[in-house]
């Protein structure tokens, strides 16, 4: 809302002292929020000038500039004549002009100087509207009006360059503030000073004559006013002030016709359509639209109604998209003479639905579907007839049709101290009342401790007692809530999840691993690009009805992509390696049908919330980890190590000792991963991720250095398998025996199988083994390999003999071989 | 010891001269002192202490001596070879200690050399922010709650008074699932984990709800310097007997110097959400200018002036929320509040660009170390 100061003030009587900045300072505080103070960004000398003398010297280039000689007054300090060169000519000798003088600095920072042009010293300028941000006019400079003053006055206040626009951020609940007489109201409101409502006008006596109305809806339409003047001239110019105010609320000055509806529902806040008469075939109706119905409307777009649109009608069918904006048909036009006005009240809902509907704003339906005032259509159809009347020559036809009456408004019953307790504030019970009376309610002190409140017609957003209570807090002002802390809080600290996410990141960070947040909005080529086959189930994916790009339609399966992305946008700023991960949701479609809407008036069953949780996606927690390039770096110490699927491995591992859990590990084939590098991750022989190396084909398409490594998993399985309390190690402290094997298996026989054969085999006696070499070749035969094991042997509570260490070596050594064919080196 | 020996001939044996044996133990006495290092030491005492040295052919000469003539002799021969091997210990010590203190020296290094050699990781300030905000409510006794990211409409938006024609819908542009018309959509802030909590838990006596929701949220904003279609709330809520406006504004008060300082605080100004009344928009008294709007340089860049940084929203908890999530609004009163974490991260320390938390270069999450 652009409210401009020097009509609030019109409406209002602000002390001397309130300046904008107090102004609109008082107005935040009571809830209508600045935006921002715009002012004319001019600085004079800026003068009224009479053109003395006007010389038309046409240039080579075809065009003709006047040279013209002004009489600025003692505005130039000697009195002489202004030389000035114009390149416009909707001007003659005798005109009174808006002159700028070398000194003035125009809008955008233009500096005007005395400067040698067309063969003469131009000193200053003769000013077109446009060039004083006063409107997109171009074509002409402006002539006053013969009566404006003498030359050498200063023109600001006259051309209103010295009035502030106010413009405000107004919330939803306060539509009553798209308004000047809203605004105004609350500046009364504020500084306790009198308001001179626009509104309160004396209108003719109702008799249904202006022009016939039918109403078949009124719950869409509970009031409909019209109104006719005649005899109006089409040419007559919209007057200064009407056309400046209109301009500087945002609007474009149109003709009268227009700007008049426009002014008037700036001031009061009322919706206004003036149709040509002489367009309209009978009666005026109002009505929900039929199925297949158009309309083209104001804007020429052609629409196909809905059922649910409330449409205004003659003969013909519909002439309006009611509320929201007028048809074609019957549009004003400058050979308009004869204007039906039409102000109506109507259902703020459907006003939103319809507008919805047809993606249609406007500043008529931005006021209707946040509810206006149902006792202004009278007041703002006859505000109207005045103003036609008044500049456009018109005559106002006899006759008011006023349909329907304004929906009652109910009493609401509020507890004297609501306000107080609500608001910690000790706020008295007689300022409750005089603070609801304040804002134009009906306050009935029901007994001591109860209030009956009616609000007053322009608040349809006042409907519970709670509302009455910000009412209250609000002029009493928000900041004389004082601050307490409350003491009742019981809260069991962190949850264990919550404790476990944080140790598990602060694991990886201590791990060398930086921690990212991506976007999780995959499609089809993103699937692509990780390789994924055609049937992958990380392709069935939640998709989204509004994505904001067509090539990300989905929430995402895999948190690779973004991780991905992000290695490769380091890679690319000059990284020599990067080990990132990320934790986040992936989301799975549940399909077990919609989500159902419940009421809101009492909590849903048990069974109904059970219904909602399961109708949305399986939206488990995730971690990803990628590692790409150096890992551990080169220096004067010497080579740096690059990452590679043995980096993902340990990430897993290391997370599970932190975690307490088991992870089995074995080998799997997946893409994004190298086929013959991929381990699948699983707890108690539930799978729950892969890491290993990723695909070529998967580096190369991301620009990641080869042997890049990753890893997914499901964390939520992870935390479940966590374990909760440790039991207290035992150890020996006894001598240690160690023994090492070195044992040749088939090179497909896998180092897992080899130790948990050696393990079954060693028996109790065994305290840890170790892989500690892989050997292939010369002395060992093609298709074999060597593996070395470190067996580290204890007893509880002796010393152990060779003899037993050597034993259960043996049986380890023979279990091997009986369970992996290995032979000992 | 000195007993008798079979090889001895006793024939060439002559009696110990005094004088010899003191020329003895001075040469020896002159060689430990002269030796530089613990290989001359080594030399100096097998020449001078050895087996073949004159003070030990001197000790063996004692047992050839005529019995009255032994004792002197072996009292004389004891002290020169006791002067000899306590300078030999002396000696010893001296040089091992001089051993030592070369060593060290030849091992100094330069100790200004990088040792950067293993990788360095971060948690996202995103994460850790939000982490600072929980502890800070956790040790005021409040618990945090969470909920999932993909929700269902009524809970996003019915349930906190945001009926289907609410205008506050369009405000809040939504990402919807496919199909649409399963109303189930990204959700646009968090507060449908205040909603889940109210309907799991509800409210009782010995029970009041005191949680704070920190969470990933979206909206269909297009992605520039400061708009994102994701990203992070963290939203309050507190029922309990006689909860008022006073209450709400403490424990803002609280959170702000928590988190910004001692000194910041908050002020509130009317507002409108669905789910508030009275509502208020909360603001923060800017941490660097500390209300002031500028300082020596001029505008202060954190509040462009203001004084006061725009924080969150807040107010009363609507009775109608609490109606719809089970909590009997006559007996009981809450408040509610929220913010972007991202947009407080943005300004606590002074972001230009909102793209650079989403961006996921380490440069960027390294350098808060654990600040945060
Ligand atoms: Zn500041």
């Amino acid at each position: 809302m652009l409210a401009p100061v020097s009509w609030i003030r019109e409406l209002v009587e602000l002390p001397e002292h309130v300046t904008t900045e107090v102004l609109t300072d008082r107005l935040t505080a009571l809830g209508l929020k600045l935006e921002a103070i715009q002012a004319a960004d001019i600085t004079g000398p800026l003068v009224i000038g009479r053109v003395l003398t006007q010389d038309k010297e046409p240039q080579k280039n075809g065009k003709v500039i006047n040279w013209c000689t002004v009489d600025v007054g003692e505005a130039n300090g000697t009195g002489e004549p202004q030389g000035i060169i114009c390149g416009a000519h909707n001007f003659g000798p005798g005109d009174l002009v808006v002159v700028v003088l070398p000194g003035g600095v125009l809008p955008g920072g233009f500096e005007i100087s005395a400067r040698k042009t067309y063969g003469h010293v131009s000193a200053g300028m003769i000013c077109s509207a446009r060039e004083l941000g006063l409107g997109e006019d171009h074509d002409g400079i402006i002539v006053l009006p013969p009566d404006a003053g003498q030359p050498g006055d200063d023109v600001f206040a006259l051309l209103g360059l010295d009035d502030e626009v106010i413009e405000f951020e107004i919330n939803p609940d306060r539509a009553y503030a798209l308004s000047v007489r809203g605004v105004a109201r609350e500046a009364a409101l504020g500084f306790g000073v009198p308001f001179a409502d626009p509104a309160e006008r004396e209108l003719p006596a109702v008799d249904g004559k202006a022009w016939e109305v039918v109403v078949d809806d009124p719950s869409g339409c509970p009031v409909f006013a019209a109104r006719l003047v005649s005899g109006f001239d089409p040419t007559a110019p919209t007057p200064e002030f009407i056309k400046r105010r209109v301009e500087q609320a945002g609007m474009r000055s149109i003709s009268l016709a227009v700007d008049v509806t426009n002014y008037v529902m700036l001031e009061l806040g009322q919706p206004i359509h003036g149709y040509d008469a002489d367009k309209v075939a009978g009666a005026l109706g109002v009505r929900r639209a039929r199925d297949g119905e158009k309309l083209t409307t104001l804007d020429d777009v052609v629409r196909e109604l809905s059922v649910e649109d409330l449409v205004i009608t003659d003969d013909s069918g519909p002439i309006g998209l009611a509320g929201v904006m007028g048809g074609a048909t019957t549009e004003m036009s400058e050979t308009t003479t004869r204007i039906l006005i039409e102000a109506a009240h109507w259902d703020a809902v459907s006003m939103f639905r319809t507008g919805k509907r047809h993606k249609l704003t406007s500043e008529a339906g931005k006021r209707n579907e946040r509810g206006v005032d149902p006792l202004l259509p009278g007041i703002a159809a006859d505000r109207v007839v005045e103003l036609l009347v008044e500049h456009g020559g018109a005559t106002a036809e006899p006759g008011y049709t006023l349909v329907g009456t304004a929906p009652e408004r109910h009493a609401i019953t509020i507890a004297t101290d609501l306000p107080a307790r609500l608001s910690g504030i000790d706020i008295t019970a007689m300022t409750t009342v005089e603070s609801l009376r304040a804002i134009g309610a009906t306050v009935t002190e029901r007994d001591a401790e109860t209030l009956e409140v009616v609000p007053p017609t322009w608040r349809p957003d006042i409907n519970d007692p709670y509302d009455l209570v910000e009412e209250v807090v609000r002029i009493v002002g928000y900041d004389q809530v004082p601050s307490v802390l409350p003491r009742r809080a019981t809260g069991r600290g962190l949850t264990r999840t919550q404790r476990l996410r944080r140790r598990i990141g602060r694991t990886l960070a201590g791990a060398g691993l930086v921690e990212v947040v991506s976007f999780p909005f995959v499609g089809e080529a993103t699937f692509d690009k990780l390789g994924l086959p055609a049937d992958d189930p990380l392709r069935t994916t939640v998709g989204l009805a509004n994505p904001l790009s067509s090539e990300e339609p989905a929430y995402t399966t895999t948190l690779l992509p973004g991780l991905l992305d992000a290695a490769s946008r380091n890679v690319g700023r000059g990284a020599p390696g990067v080990a990132l991960f990320e934790t986040g949701t992936v989301a799975f479609p549940a399909d077990n049908g919609p989500a159902p809407i419940y009421g809101v008036h009492t909590r849903p069953s048990e069974a109904e919330l059970e219904k909602l949780i399961e109708a949305l996606p399986v939206q488990p927690q995730h971690l990803a980890v990628v590692l790409a390039g150096e890992r551990r770096r080169a220096g004067w110490w010497g080579a740096g190590t690059d990452a590679g699927w043995t980096d993902a491995l340990a990430v897993v591992r290391r997370l599970a000792a932190d975690l307490g859990v088991t992870v089995e590990v074995a080998s799997a084939a997946r893409m994004p991963w190298h086929p013959g590098r991929c381990a699948l991750i699983s707890i108690d022989g539930v799978e729950i991720g892969h890491a290993g190396e990723l695909h070529p084909n998967v580096c190369r398409a991301y620009g990641l250095p080869a042997r890049s490594a990753a890893v997914e998993l499901d964390l939520d399985a992870m935390m479940a398998a966590a374990t909760e309390v440790v039991p207290g190690p035992e150890f020996s402290t006894m001598p240690l025996a160690k023994e090492d094997v070195a044992l040749v298996v088939d090179a497909s026989v896998t180092v897992a199988a080899v130790e948990a054969a050696l393990r079954e085999g060693a028996g109790d006696l065994l305290e840890s083994i170790r892989l500690f070499d892989v050997y292939t070749g010369e002395q060992i035969d093609e298709g074999q390999k060597s593996l070395a094991f470190a067996l580290r042997f204890r007893a509880p509570d002796r010393t152990l003999t060779e003899a037993e260490t050597g034993a259960a070596r043996d049986a380890a050594v023979a279990r091997a071989a009986a369970l992996t064919g290995a032979v000992q080196r | 010891m000195s007993g008798p020996n079979t090889d001895y001939d006793p024939v060439e044996v002559a009696a110990v001269s005094p004088a010899e044996l003191e020329a003895a133990r001075d040469a020896a006495l002159a060689a430990i002192a002269a030796a530089t290092d613990l290989e001359q030491l080594k030399a100096v005492r097998t020449d001078h202490a050895g087996d073949r040295s004159p003070l030990a052919l001197a000790n063996r000469e004692i047992g050839a001596l005529p019995p009255q003539a032994r004792k002197e002799a072996g009292q004389r021969v004891g002290q020169a070879r006791g002067a000899v091997s306590k300078a030999l210990a002396a000696r010893q010590e001296v040089l091992e200690a001089e051993h030592e203190a070369r060593i060290l020296v030849e091992e100094a290094v330069d100790v200004t050399l990088p040792t950067d050699h293993d990788p360095v990781g971060g948690r996202h300030p995103l994460t850790t922010g939000a982490e600072l905000i929980a502890d800070i409510f956790v040790a005021m006794g409040w618990e945090v709650a969470e909920g999932p990211v993909i929700e269902a409409e009524w809970l996003n938006f019915d349930a906190l008074n945001l009926g289907p024609d609410h205008p506050a819908r369009t405000m809040q542009d939504t990402f919807w699932t496919e199909p649409a018309d399963h109303h189930v959509v990204l959700r646009t802030h968090t507060s449908p984990v205040q909603a889940r909590t109210m309907l799991t838990r509800g409210v009782s006596d010995g029970a009041p709800i005191y949680v704070v929701c920190p969470g990933r949220v979206f909206r269909t904003d297009e992605y520039d310097a400061t708009h994102s279609p994701m990203f992070h709330q963290v939203e309050g809520l507190a029922i309990d007997e006689g909860i008022s406006m006073a209450h709400l504004k403490g424990t803002l008060d609280h959170f702000a110097t928590q988190m910004f300082g001692e000194g910041i605080t908050t002020r509130f100004r009317p507002s409108y959400f669905p789910f508030t009344e009275p509502s208020a928009e909360v603001d923060l008294i800017c941490f660097v200018c500390r209300g002031v709007g500028h300082d020596d340089t001029g505008q202060c860049r954190t509040c462009r002036g203001e004084g006061w940084i725009e924080w969150g929203g807040c107010g009363i908890v609507n009775p109608r929320v609490l109606q719809a999530c089970g909590v009997d609004s006559e007996r009981y009163s809450g408040f509610a509040f929220g913010m972007g974490i991202d947009r407080t991260l943005m300004f606590r320390h002074g972001l230009e660009d909102l793209r650079t938390l989403f961006e996921g270069d380490v440069r960027f999450t390294t350098a808060f170390g654990s600040e945060l």
